[in-house]
């Protein structure tokens, strides 16, 4: 790399920085994984204590087709929640910010939402809706993403400039006109970064719910169910499926992001 | 046109203020804008507004606009109320800061007064095009505005404000961001469009060349509270000849007599001492 960079001034061509910007995180991941292969296989840390990421992945792959079943469960749960948290988010904002009435009533609602920890709500839900059932961490799922998509929605509502809403009313534009050509356009960024926050939360919920009863198979229940069972490297096959399942929906969602203000100024990214 | 009125459409103003005051209620107090504002312009005719910052400038024209509403007095905008006035569009607005909405493009911001009011999409596409041909800006039709200069977006705004060929033009300080080149050109494009159109225009401005280049009359305003401290008739290029203001006035000897008479109103009557011209006596 310092062969392509030297003898060019300080600043980098962008596509040095693209590439860059894939290239370091990975190289630390590996620098990572190759210092804890070390510490396991030659100082001889107990594969007990902490399992080689070799084993890990030999389980990974044996138990590959537990893992995406699993990883279809939680996943599914975490779409669902993600989906009608951020509808409910979204038309619950709408009604807040056209009326103030509803704003008043929704607030103290929405702060209670806010700090009710999900590790309080599953056993009660789980067993609500009984041991068969899913819909208790849908629901859970659906609760962490309403209030991010809510709190975003709400605010990006309020971001229409004086000078627009000036040139709106210099047109006689009527309140839907207003609200399509001004109100909701503005908005759109703010929703977008709401659902990406809630994309990480839905899964963290739906993850963390199974761990409180409910039907097995989710990956939550298998981590939990295989670190009971001292088979450690399998608890860890499930933790690292938990990771891909986070960054996909992070990652869905910010390209969901990128594509739908790239058409608007900048090329997106605000 | 109608018995015994010897009114014709044309000798009703354009715009008629009459005593107009407007306080401001902030928490720190009264904030007196405007105070006994007495005005009216002609249809067709060319007005600046000139003044210190904070004199009520932008006020008075939001007034006009029915963006904001009088303390006291009485406005009327082609002889109805400036809200009907507004209901009916009869007003073209470019405000300060040009206001265009980022996620539209240069096309589609000079569209929008004709897609809100509609105008079906052949017709605005070919506006569009030649309103942006008029402002120099043919070849950004497909930018975004954050991707042009703020000179460049103040002329999107004047597109967008002419969109809609009004009778009257409301404009603060709409050349503020150009450079003096583009400025000079923007300044006869804009006599030349008010002459063709004969849309009554109401220009904000604190250079006292330009007012004096396109106006009919100066209104010199004062601070605190705002008021019309001396309305200077101009002469040059006068009646319809106004699209005859060609850049040759720029340099002629009447030109600067006016420049003088308008700062002296803006120094409140007393004569100032400007240089080898001096004072000259009209
Ligand atoms: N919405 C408002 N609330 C309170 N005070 C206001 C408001 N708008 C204007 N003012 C006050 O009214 C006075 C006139 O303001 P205005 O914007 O009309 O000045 P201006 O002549 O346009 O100045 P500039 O040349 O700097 O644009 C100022 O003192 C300003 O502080
Ligand atoms: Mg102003």
């Amino acid at each position: 790399m310092s062969a392509t960079t030297a003898g060019r001034p300080t600043r980098m061509s962008p596509r040095t920085e693209a590439t860059l910007r894939v290239v370091a995180p990975i190289a630390v991941g590996l620098i990572v994984l190759g210092a804890w292969q070390f510490l396991v296989s030659v100082v001889g840390v107990s594969d007990y204590l902490l399992p080689s990421p070799a084993s890990i992945i030999e389980q990974f792959v044996a138990f590959f087709p537990s893992i995406l079943a699993a990883t279809l469960i939680t996943g599914t749960n975490a779409l669902l929640g993600l989906i009608v948290g951020s509808l409910l988010g979204i038309l619950l904002a709408s009604l807040a910010a056209r009326w103030k009435v509803v704003d008043r009533m929704s607030a103290p609602i929405v702060a209670a939402l806010a700090v009710v920890p999900i590790v309080a709500l599953a056993p009660v839900l789980n067993s609500m809706f009984g041991a068969d059932s899913q819909f208790g961490r849908q629901a859970i799922a659906a609760l962490a993403s309403f209030v991010p998509v809510f709190i975003n929605t709400l605010r990006g509502f309020r971001q229409t400039q004086p000078v627009h809403r000036d040139l709106m009313k210099a047109y006689a534009a009527n309140s839907q006109q207003v609200m399509r050509v001004l109100t909701l356009p503005t908005a759109v960024p703010f929703v977008l970064t709401g659902i990406r926050i809630a994309s990480s939360l839905a899964v963290i919920s739906a993850l963390v719910a199974e761990y409180f009863g409910g039907p097995r198979g989710g990956l939550g229940s298998l981590i939990s169910t295989s670190a009971a069972s001292s088979a450690y490297a399998r608890a860890w096959a499930y933790v690292l499926a938990s990771i891909v399942l986070g960054l996909v929906f992070y990652l869905a969602t910010l390209a969901l992001e990128r594509l739908v203000l790239r058409r608007g100024p900048g090329g997106g990214a605000r | 046109m109608t018995e015994a009125t010897p009114t014709t459409p044309d000798s009703t103003a354009a715009v008629e203020v009459r005593g107009v005051d407007k306080v401001f209620e902030t928490r720190t107090g009264q904030v007196h804008a405007l105070d006994a504002i007495d005005l009216v312009i002609a249809p067709g005719e060319f007005i600046s507004l000139i003044g210190p910052s904070g004199c009520g400038k932008s006020t008075l024209m939001r007034l006009i606009a029915d963006l904001d509403e009088p303390t006291g007095g009485t406005l009327t905008v082609f002889g109805k109320t400036a809200r009907q006035a507004r209901l009916d569009q009869d007003y073209g607005i470019a405000f300060q800061q040009a206001g265009l909405l980022p996620w539209r493009t240069v096309a589609a911001n000079v569209a929008l007064p004709l897609e809100l009011h509609g105008v079906g999409s052949a017709e605005r596409r070919s506006r569009v095009e030649h309103l942006l041909d008029m402002v120099g800006l043919s070849d950004f039709a497909d930018r975004y505005p954050d991707q042009l200069s703020g000179g460049m977006q103040q002329r999107v705004a004047i597109a967008r404000a002419l969109a809609e060929q009004p009778r009257l033009l409301l404009m603060d300080e709409p050349f503020g961001a150009l450079d003096e080149m583009t400025r000079e050109k923007m300044q006869t494009e804009l006599v030349r469009i008010s002459a063709e159109t004969g849309a009554a225009v109401v220009f904000v401005t604190h250079s006292i060349p330009e007012a004096v280049f396109l106006s009919d009359r100066v209104v010199v305003m004062s601070p605190r509270p705002g008021r019309i401290q001396q309305v200077v008739p101009m002469r040059l290029g006068a009646e319809a000849e106004r699209a005859a203001r060609t850049e040759e006035l720029r340099e002629e000897r009447a030109f600067f007599d006016m420049v003088t008479a308008v700062r002296e109103a803006l120094h409140g009557g007393s004569p100032v001492s400007s240089g080898p011209r001096g004072v000259e006596t009209r």
